[in-house]
């Protein structure tokens, strides 16, 4: 046998790894076959069926086929499984029956007894024939007989341990089907002998894994076993199972810490507690790191190299997989995990030793995914990596530290010895990295080399750390990376570079309200301005946190000290302010005006208080608190009295303002609160309600942009406005905490105030609140001097004394000594003067009050009342009593005279209302001190009483009646009521027939007074009289003054009886009574009293010859219906003048009801020709049909018809004039002019037996 | 058990945040700040799954050397964060899950108290004890 041509590689852990067949028999002419087979094999997969439910894989196989030795196989109890050969061939061409007999078959059972030897099942004879070979022997056997012999020798049972391989060298389809069914079954052979295998490998495996807990088990010797199956699944292109091998041991490993960590310590574990002397990091650029490995088979690895070997290996593994972010997801984990495990095993590890590892760690992994992905993947899996570059830079930031590199003297002694210590234990750069530029190593190295060598690697990591983070958004991490940067440029002392970092991160925790991070920041922030030299930002900034609640008392106070220094140190450039906002110094809470309604006039004093909480830890002089005002003049501001604006202020004039929560973020606590307000919009029309809602008042301040509250920390912001108006308050000492400070001021010019800023100076710093909000405003106003009268009382009632008061607004004018009212007198009405007069004073805000008296002196034409010194924007108030003259009043035509009254009925509401008072106005001008012009003011006084009166007559004796009604509330005493005849006519005589001379009259009711007329000679043909009844109000004591009485005059006009009418029913004749339905007989008797009298003289009377006649017409009407008059109910009669001159009429009545009933009326009416020449021709009854007639009757009125006169009216005359028509005309005797002697009288009317109904119909 | 719990608002400022009294206040303002980012993250990468689905959990936002932070955010994007130290390996998924879930109870506890305005700082008693009771559960 020759030497094999495929020579027994060595056991190297590659890829190149595949499992191994044996092959046996003839080298020739396998040597021949092998580049097919090598070639054939792995081209189709094959399905591998597997074990404890593994779902089935298809599988490209692949062989390293080697010499058959018995050294190969393996001895019992070893496990290596990739030395492990799995299948066994036998090759040979033999097709001849004596050299089969001869040497082949002596060498199958040799090969035979040998696997079984080692108890290998796992073989396969392989027959290849050659027809080339065949033709050349001579003495052939049947093909099969080989075969078959092979078979029966060997493969008892088993005959498919043999195969034919036909002319495997030529081009035939023969042969390929040959070579197909070969392949299939040299695979399904393999197949079968992995499951076979590797299910007795894993079962042994398990078993060894059970016994973790006997002593002396060891990880090590396990890991080398499992590793061995994971290695052959790498082998089998089975990556995932590779990898699920190491993750279990990862698991089980990682469980024995925690136990150990628990206390329950396995003894094998203690090794891995040695101390760690190599912290050289991973090394992921080889699939298998030998060296790690065999210290593990040697069990001398350390933790790390255990977790180094184990991740290399599972990072080998994924990037196979194609999934190189999981490798940077695990290492992190991973590298954490290390951490604590070494905290956990309490392993001792030389300080920065864990950081180099975890620093070469994280680039290793870094630069192994970058060398087999392409930029494009990296980019947009940046989120997967940044850990690591987050986390190496934070370990290279702590070795920085840890070895002096990052102090501005850089390192001492000490710290270089820590770094030859660091970097001893990195060993010598592995090989596989040497010609590496920028390996994780030779940066490590760099880097502890030198303090430039450090900046320039550290900034390089930290930036581009940086730089992923914000193109991930994930911008608080980058800005806290940031605050690392800037950390050590101020260690560095380059504040400047240390700012923006800095400022940026505080802006991020500002803006989302981060107290602790923002209360951290900002120290450091200040510092950083500190040595910059930013002093306005470092007060600014100090100011802040000295009113930082989350800072300790001693670090507030230290802030705040830097505060005061600077303002106590003096300035090199007076006069230059350092402007700063006000809110972290003090804020303002509440501010109070006095007087509370913020209006006071000119001149006035006002003080406002405020009341600001200082945020400062120590009490702090202020040199000057001011507020700046800002003055308006509005356009209306005029209008602005002082009654308007009590009005419309509130009235307490406490404002509150809003307390400000720096622990919330910027755009919470900013935004102010929903104004809301209920709006209403009605048509302007029909004042209907159109629209309804809810509208927002400050939605400016709620929807402008988030930005620009930003600025928190800028001071630019703030600027001090100067302005004309200030309110100052100087040299205050702020306690920390509330502090009330009152501002006084004196109000020069009327307008609008408004309280813009407010400032408090600290040397040349100045705490500035640039806006007040809430608007507080306060108005200056300045009013001209008033007078105003008015009635005490609802109305003045005219003829008792009334109380008016006066109220003199002083406004800008001051009141001397001497200073008077003067009031013109008006005749009606007296201006009562009383012994004493006090008057009160009030200040403008009627807050307090005085007394003065009160000096009123009286003339003829004016009195004069001296006010009490007052100064200026003050009240006095005092009452005066005045009278108005009761009467009536007499003619109208001079009502336009000042000082006349003005009578006049109320007309408006008669209807309504039922009788009114009747009012009269006294215009009264008044002189005030203050002004060239008189004051002109109109009291209206109304008349408590209505007076009518009524002439009443009884045959020839007349009465006069007046009625007196009280219109007013009030009761009154009525006395010495008096009648007298105004008129010339002394033969008349009054004779009152009242009998009591104090008569009460209560309010709305009424009193009646009557006379008897009495006359000597012939009467007057009208009468002037006038009444006059003196009265008091009943309630009042004795009145210190007399009163007048009230008087109501009238006329009474044609008083004296002419005509006596008698009128008489009687029965039918024969009959004692009246019956109903019965004509009756009325007999009408007209007599004249008089003989001829001036008032007689007029168109109807006649003259003939030697005596005068008139012509009368009379008119019987029912108006009750009582009776029915038959015929004539009218007729015109000529009547002479003279007395006892009678005329009787007679007329037929008839009773419509029964019982006793009035008669009917009989009217007499003077009946006048339209001219006398015609009267005569006229027959009463052709024109009484006329309904055209001009008939002026008086109906019911009749009784008033004097009254009317006496008001000056005369309707007949009026009617005479207007009516054209030649007609004559009737004219309604005067009521005093006609007496009815039967009226009143009563007829009995029976009912007639039958008792029927009788229908009368009249014309 | 938690070092470290925080409830975070809608905008991302603190509604409530307490450590355990031992360790260093600021370090945790931090971390749980900082560790808003990988929530931000979450929740938008969540917002493309299916809302009914919608897991509160978040899961481990990211782990450090010494701490782990997990998150958890409501319907109303409330955030809960929670540190854990690493070294506490007892510590499951699960007892992360229902820890946050008593956090979210109590949480809607306080929610539904009258006179807490929503947005304001957690000063419940009620809350701040279970809080406790999250805390000490480890020592």
């Amino acid at each position: 046998m020759d030497a094999p041509e495929e020579p027994l590689p060595p056991v190297i852990y590659t890829m190149e790894n595949k499992p191994i067949v044996t092959c046996a028999g003839d080298q020739n002419l396998f040597t021949s076959i092998y580049p097919t087979l090598s070639q054939q094999l792995p081209r189709e997969p094959m399905e591998w069926r597997r074990s404890y439910g593994r779902a089935p894989k298809m599988i490209h196989l692949e062989s390293n086929f080697v010499q058959f030795k018995e050294e190969l196989l393996p001895k019992e109890g070893n496990k290596a499984l990739l030395t492990f050969p799995f299948l066994h061939i036998y090759w040979t061409e033999c097709c001849d029956t004596e050299v089969y007999k001869a040497t082949v078959k002596d060498d199958l059972t040799k090969w035979q007894n040998v696997l079984k030897a080692h108890s290998s099942v796992d073989w396969l004879i392989v027959v290849v024939e050659n027809d080339a070979k065949k033709k050349n022997k001579t003495n052939i056997l049947p093909r099969t007989s080989i075969v078959d012999k092979i078979r029966n020798d060997f493969c008892n049972k088993q005959s498919d341990r043999c195969v034919v391989l036909s002319d495997p060298l030529k081009d035939s389809s023969r042969t390929q089907e040959s070579w197909n069914a070969f392949l299939t079954k040299l695979r399904t052979l393999l197949l079968m002998s992995f499951t076979k295998n590797l299910g007795k490998f894993e079962d042994d495996m398990r078993t060894l894994r059970e016994k973790r807990t006997e002593p002396g088990w060891s990880f090590c010797e396990y890991f080398m076993v499992q590793e061995e199956l994971a290695f052959v699944f790498e082998m089998l292109q089975q990556f995932e199972d590779a990898l699920v091998q190491y993750d279990e041991l990862d698991a089980l490993f990682s469980q024995y810490v925690v136990n150990f960590g628990a206390g329950d310590g396995a003894n094998w574990l203690t090794f891995f507690c040695q101390p760690v002397k190599s912290w050289n990091g991973l090394i992921l650029r080889k699939p298998i790191d030998m060296e790690k490995r065999e210290l593990i088979q040697r069990q001398e690895a350390t933790l790390l190299d255990l977790r180094s070997y184990l991740f290399s290996r599972q990072c080998t593994l994924l990037l196979f997989l194609q999934r190189p972010w999981e490798v940077a997801q695990r290492a992190l984990e991973l590298l954490h995990n290390c951490v604590q495990e070494l905290k956990l095993l309490e392993v001792s590890v030389p300080p920065g030793a864990l950081d180099c590892w975890v620093f070469l760690s994280c680039l290793e992994v870094l630069q192994r995914i970058e060398g087999c992905c392409d930029r494009a993947q990296i980019d947009s899996n940046i989120a997967h990596t940044v850990g690591l570059w987050s986390y190496a830079t934070e370990k290279l930031k702590s070795l920085g530290y840890l070895c002096g590199l990052v102090s501005e003297k850089g390192p001492n002694s000490e710290d270089l010895n820590r770094t030859v210590d660091l970097l001893a234990g990195l060993g010598a750069e592995r090989p596989e990295t040497a010609n590496t530029a920028q390996s994780p190593y030779k940066k490590l190295k760099e880097a502890l080399s030198s303090v430039e060598a450090f900046e320039k690697h550290y900034l390089e990591l930290s930036h581009a750390t940086i730089e992923m983070y914000t193109s991930i958004g994930r911008v608080r991490s980058a800005k806290f990376v940031g605050k690392d940067l800037a950390e050590f440029y101020m260690r560095k002392k380059s504040p400047q570079k240390a700012e923006i970092y800095l400022q940026g991160a505080l802006k991020n925790y500002l803006s989302e309200g981060w107290a602790l991070p923002i209360t951290h920041t900002r120290k450091q922030l200040a510092e950083c301005q500190k040595h910059l030299g930013q002093i306005e930002n470092y007060l600014q900034t100090s100011s802040l946190l000295a009113s930082d609640c989350h800072l300790t008392e001693e670090e507030r106070k230290h802030f705040c000290q830097e505060i005061l220094t600077f303002a106590g140190q003096p300035s090199d450039s007076p006069g230059h302010k350092i402007v700063l906002p006000m809110h972290s110094f003090a804020q303002l809470r509440d501010l109070h005006f006095d007087p509370s309604n913020a209006v006071v006039h000119v001149g006035g004093v006002l003080s406002v208080k405020i009341t600001v909480c200082s945020q400062m830890p120590v009490p702090v002089h202020v040199e000057q608190i001011a507020v700046n005002v800002h003055f308006s003049i509005e356009k209306n501001s005029y209008r602005k009295t002082a009654e308007w604006l009590t009005k419309h202020k509130t009235s307490n004039g406490i404002i509150n303002f809003p307390t400000e929560t720096s622990s919330f973020p910027a755009s919470q606590n900013s935004l102010p609160a929903l104004e809301l307000y209920e709006m209403f919009e009605r048509s302007p029309s029909d004042n209907s309600l159109n629209t309804t809602g809810i509208i927002c008042r400050n939605v400016h301040m709620l929807l402008r942009r988030q930005e620009s509250s930003s600025s928190l920390e800028t001071p630019s912001g703030v600027a001090l406005e100067e302005g004309a108006h200030m309110l100052r308050c100087s040299n205050v000492t702020l306690e920390p905490g509330p502090n009330t400070i009152t501002f006084r001021t004196q109000a020069r010019e009327p307008g609008t105030y408004t309280l813009r800023q407010l400032c408090a100076s600290v040397g040349p710093v100045c705490f500035v609140l640039p806006h007040i909000y809430p608007v507080v405003q306060y108005d200056v106003y300045s009013q001209e001097p008033q007078l105003h009268v008015e009635p005490l009382a609802d109305s003045l009632l005219a003829g008792i004394p009334q109380k008016v008061k006066f109220t003199v607004t002083t406004g800008h004018y001051t009141i001397k000594n001497g200073d008077s009212l003067q009031l013109s007198n008006v005749e009606a009405m007296l201006i009562l003067c009383q012994a004493e007069n006090r008057a009160v004073i009030y200040s403008n805000t009627r807050e307090q009050s005085s007394n003065a008296s009160l000096r009123i002196q009286s003339s003829d034409k004016v009195t004069s009342i001296s006010l009490p010194v007052v100064p200026a924007y003050h009240m006095i108030e005092f009452e005066l009593e005045v009278l108005s003259s009761p009467s009536a009043p007499a003619p109208r035509g001079e009502s336009d005279l000042l000082g006349t009254p003005e009578p006049h009925w109320k007309h408006k509401d008669k209807q309504k209302t039922g009788p009114c008072m009747v009012t009269t106005d006294h215009k009264v001008s008044i002189d005030c001190p203050w002004s060239i012009y008189s004051t002109v003011i109109a009291l209206t006084f109304s008349v408590p009483f209505r007076t009518t009166h009524s002439l009443l007559s009884s045959g020839t004796r007349k009465y006069v009646q007046v009625c007196i009604q009280n219109l007013s509330e009030l009761d009154f005493q009525l006395s010495d009521s008096d009648l007298v005849d105004t008129g010339d006519g002394t033969n008349l005589q009054l004779m009152p027939l009242n009998t009591q001379p104090q008569q009460r009259i209560y309010s709305k009711q009424s009193v009646f007074f009557v006379w008897e007329l009495k006359w000597t000679q012939e009467p007057p043909p009208s009468l002037h009289c006038r009444f006059s009844v003196g009265f008091s109000p009943a309630s009042e004591e004795r009145l210190s003054i007399s009163l007048k009485p009230y008087t109501y005059e009238f006329r009474v006009e044609n008083f004296f009886t002419l005509y006596n009418v008698k009128a008489e029913i009687l029965p039918p004749a024969g009959t004692e009574y009246c019956r109903t339905g019965s004509l009756c007989s009325l007999e009408v008797s007209i007599t004249r009293l008089s003989d001829l009298l001036e008032v007689d003289k007029d168109d109807a009377l006649t003259e003939s010859e030697d005596y005068f006649s008139t012509k009368l017409m009379y008119e019987v009407v029912d108006n009750s219906s009582n009776w029915a008059v038959c015929g004539k109910s009218c007729g015109v009669i000529s009547m002479p003048v003279a007395a006892q001159a009678t005329h009787r009429v007679h007329m037929e009545v008839m009773p419509l009801f029964a019982g006793y009933l009035p008669l009917p009326d009989v009217r007499l009416f003077k009946y006048l020709p339209h001219h006398s020449a015609h009267s005569s021709q006229l027959d009463a009854d052709s024109w009484i049909e006329n309904d055209s007639l001009s008939v002026d009757k008086h109906g019911d009125d009749q009784l008033d018809s004097s009254s009317v006169k006496s008001r000056g009216s005369s309707h007949s005359a009026a009617s005479s004039e207007h009516k054209g028509l030649p007609m004559p005309r009737l004219q309604a005797l005067p009521a005093g002019q006609v007496f009815n002697s039967s009226s009143g009288m009563q007829v009995l009317v029976i009912p007639s037996q039958d008792d029927h109904v009788l229908e009368v119909s009249v014309t | 058990m938690a070092v470290c719990v925080a409830v975070i608002a809608k905008e991302n400022y603190p509604l409530y945040i307490r450590s355990a009294p031992t360790e260093n206040e600021l370090k945790f303002h931090y971390m749980v700040h900082t560790s808003l980012d990988v929530v931000d993250e979450k929740i938008s990468a969540m917002g493309k799954a299916l809302v009914d689905q919608r897991e509160l959990y978040l899961g481990l936002l990211y782990p450090t050397e010494d701490y782990k932070v997990y998150g958890y955010v409501t319907n109303s994007k409330v955030k809960f964060v929670m540190v854990v130290d690493s070294s506490n390996t007892a510590l499951r998924d699960n007892e992360i899950r229902s820890m946050f879930r008593k956090l979210h109870n109590s949480y809607t506890d306080v929610m539904c108290n009258p006179f807490y305005n929503p947005g304001d700082r957690i000063q419940s008693r009620a809350f701040d004890n279970m809080v406790t009771s999250m805390m000490i559960q480890v020592c």
